[in-house]
């Protein structure tokens, strides 16, 4: 596919007026090189349009590896493996093909079933049911993609997580918000008149840990997402912020000032324990954990510019990690430690960049200007980050080879702060 | 044959590529009510310098008395700026710095923050160590002119509370700033 059709098809997209509505809309351009052609044939629903099969063909579409063909001009339209006929596949230039179907059981819930077949091979690649209530549907459909993801690209897909972010209403009202990983599904976990920033999952995606300015100065906070209770995790003299969980969710590295410069502290999850970990002249902050929990990857300026560094977490001395340009900031390492993104100035403008940490390599992996707070999903295919369009706050995604980007803005509000949420069980 | 089949595949990734745009089909409200939402009420927030004009009592004065509001004294002047990344308190801050240090040492009761500020550009989180490095910068000049540490106290807000919302020079300028606020204010 020329790259230059897939961006007029954007526009035309885009005349395509979009619904007011308080969830995230999403805008994809690019794709991979080779990108898998798929048939999803909609399911059967007795009595229903199948809202199942639009949300499976948008995950596979948003990963940029996978290219969704229209089915409704074929001639059969198969539920089961019985009545799929690959000759008609095979002419749709088909490599894989998606069948299914939504029965009614007792009681209000519903039986989805679903295949994915080889149409080269002719064979099946996998089927699964699902009972669910139709409030499930969504995230049954993301499950369904994920399954259809790993079994035709060999990894674990991420429709099924979630993402965290923060709104600001033009009242001036910041909303904390958890939804599914296209957007959709937005609960609000924190509503509040002042500031919340810096928002980040616990390693089992059960809580966030959060900056709010609610009393007027910067206090981390722990928030359970399932029962809704939150404690003060640090409230000390000064600035309390910038919260990371270690891999094991029993530590989380903070920034506390005690009215004077930035440094990083250790503290255990149930606030006990507060030790100081860097000890420098100049501001130290932003800290995340290494996978294996050995690291603290942090921004410090002690050089004179912020760059980024890495110091062990039993303390020692610090070793400087970015050397090119005269700001780097914002570090988040990728599931397998093998990579850092971060935020670079260059003339002027701030993007999201990619190291690899194995060979060095620097790769400019955004095409926008104000971007910030970048974080990994957790196969590490994608960066989820926020920049600005048109003077408005928006999510953006760019896949880790840089060949695929996605916009995702809310009418209305300045949309920040956000953070790709684990894979949970 | 080759271009209606293009002309199809076309057709097929524009519609696909639209879906794609399309991703609500239950209502979120449904969602957020078994939501665990939790309201802040937010303090009210800073009222005027007015209130505070009965408790100060030294140093010069207008009518009503309180140096710290009068127009004419360089103590209602309560903005220090910064250069872009940078904590300096430059030159010509001085006299203001040393002018409420001074009432510091002349009124042993009086407590101000120092509340720093940065623009909008970069980090959130350098940002606001960044303001909290130019409070403190302000507050070490006044520990300098002879202000004790336990009448001061320093914060950030980073850049979370912007003066001026536009993306100009101009108003990054106004954005990198510590404020002095008396307690009472």
């Amino acid at each position: 596919m020329p790259r230059y059709l897939l961006i007029i098809f954007f526009w035309l997209c885009a005349l395509v007026p979009p619904a007011a509505q308080a969830e995230l809309t999403i805008e994809v351009v690019g794709g991979a090189s080779q990108q898998i052609p798929i048939a999803i044939v909609p399911f059967s629903r007795p009595g229903q349009t199948d809202a199942l099969t639009p949300v499976i063909a948008a995950d596979l579409q948003r990963s940029g590896l996978f290219r969704t063909l229209e089915t409704r001009g074929v001639a059969s339209q198969p539920h089961d493996l019985a009545e799929v006929k690959y000759p008609d596949w095979t002419a749709l230039q088909a490599q894989a093909l998606v069948i299914g179907k939504i029965e009614p059981l007792a009681g209000g819930k519903l039986k989805v079933s679903f295949r994915l077949l080889d149409v080269l091979k002719q064979t099946p690649l996998a089927g699964l049911e699902y009972e669910i209530t139709s409030a499930q549907m969504r995230g049954t459909a993301h499950k369904i993609a994920d399954v259809i993801y790993e079994k035709l690209t060999g990894e674990r897909g991420v429709f099924a997580t979630r993402i965290s972010y923060v709104t600001k209403s033009k009242g001036n009202r910041f909303v904390l918000q958890v939804a599914d990983s296209d957007g959709v599904n937005p609960q609000t976990v924190l509503s509040s008149k002042e500031p919340i920033i810096s928002p980040t999952w616990s390693p089992d995606g059960t809580k966030l840990a959060y900056v709010s300015f609610e009393k007027k100065k910067p206090i981390i906070y722990v928030q359970s997402l399932t029962s809704g209770q939150r404690s003060v995790l640090a409230n000390y003299k000064g600035n309390n912020s910038a919260p990371a969980w270690s891999p094991d969710g029993t530590r989380l590295a903070i920034v506390l000032t005690y009215g004077a410069n930035s440094q990083i502290y250790l503290i255990n999850a149930d606030g006990t324990g507060l030790k100081q970990l860097s000890r420098s002249r100049g501001i130290d902050t932003e800290p995340v954990w290494s996978p294996d929990g050995k690291w603290i990857y942090f921004t410090s300026d002690r050089g004179g510019s912020p760059q980024i560094y890495k110091m062990s977490t039993l303390g020692g001395e610090a070793q400087r990690v970015t050397f090119e340009g005269s700001y780097n900031v914002s570090p988040y390492l990728s599931p397998d430690g093998k990579l850092l993104t971060y935020v670079r100035r260059e003339s002027g403008k701030f993007r999201i960049t990619q190291q690899d940490l194995t060979n060095g390599q620097v790769q400019i992996l955004s095409d926008t200007a104000q971007d910030e707070s970048p974080s990994y999903a957790p196969n590490g295919r994608q960066i989820l980050y926020a920049t600005n369009m048109g003077g408005k706050g928006v999510l953006s995604v760019v896949s880790s080879d840089g060949r695929t980007k996605q916009r995702l803005s809310e009418a209305g509000g300045d949309v920040r702060e956000p953070s790709w949420g684990p894979w949970v069980n | 044959m080759k271009k209606s089949l293009i002309g199809a595949i076309a057709l097929a990734v524009f519609l696909s590529a639209c879906a794609g745009k399309k991703v609500k089909e239950e209502p979120a409200a449904a969602v957020e009510e078994k939501s665990p939402a939790t309201q802040v009420q937010a303090p009210a927030p800073a009222t005027g310098m007015d209130e505070s004009a009965s408790t100060a009592s030294a140093g010069a004065s207008d009518a009503s008395g309180n140096p710290l509001t009068d127009p004419n004294n360089i103590l209602s002047k309560r903005s220090i700026y910064f250069d872009y990344d940078k904590d300096e308190v430059k030159a010509e801050f001085r006299s203001l710095v040393e002018a409420h240090a001074k009432y510091l040492q002349q009124n042993s009761n009086a407590r101000l923050m120092i509340q720093g500020n940065a623009d909008e550009r970069g980090s959130r989180e350098y940002n606001l160590a960044l303001g909290q490095r130019r409070a403190a910068a302000v507050k070490n000049a006044m520990n300098v002119y002879g202000a004790s540490d336990n009448q001061i106290e320093t914060v950030s807000y980073g850049e979370e509370k912007q003066r001026c919302a536009e993306a100009t020079e101009a108003c990054y300028a106004e954005n990198r700033r510590a404020d002095i606020v008396y307690s009472g204010e």
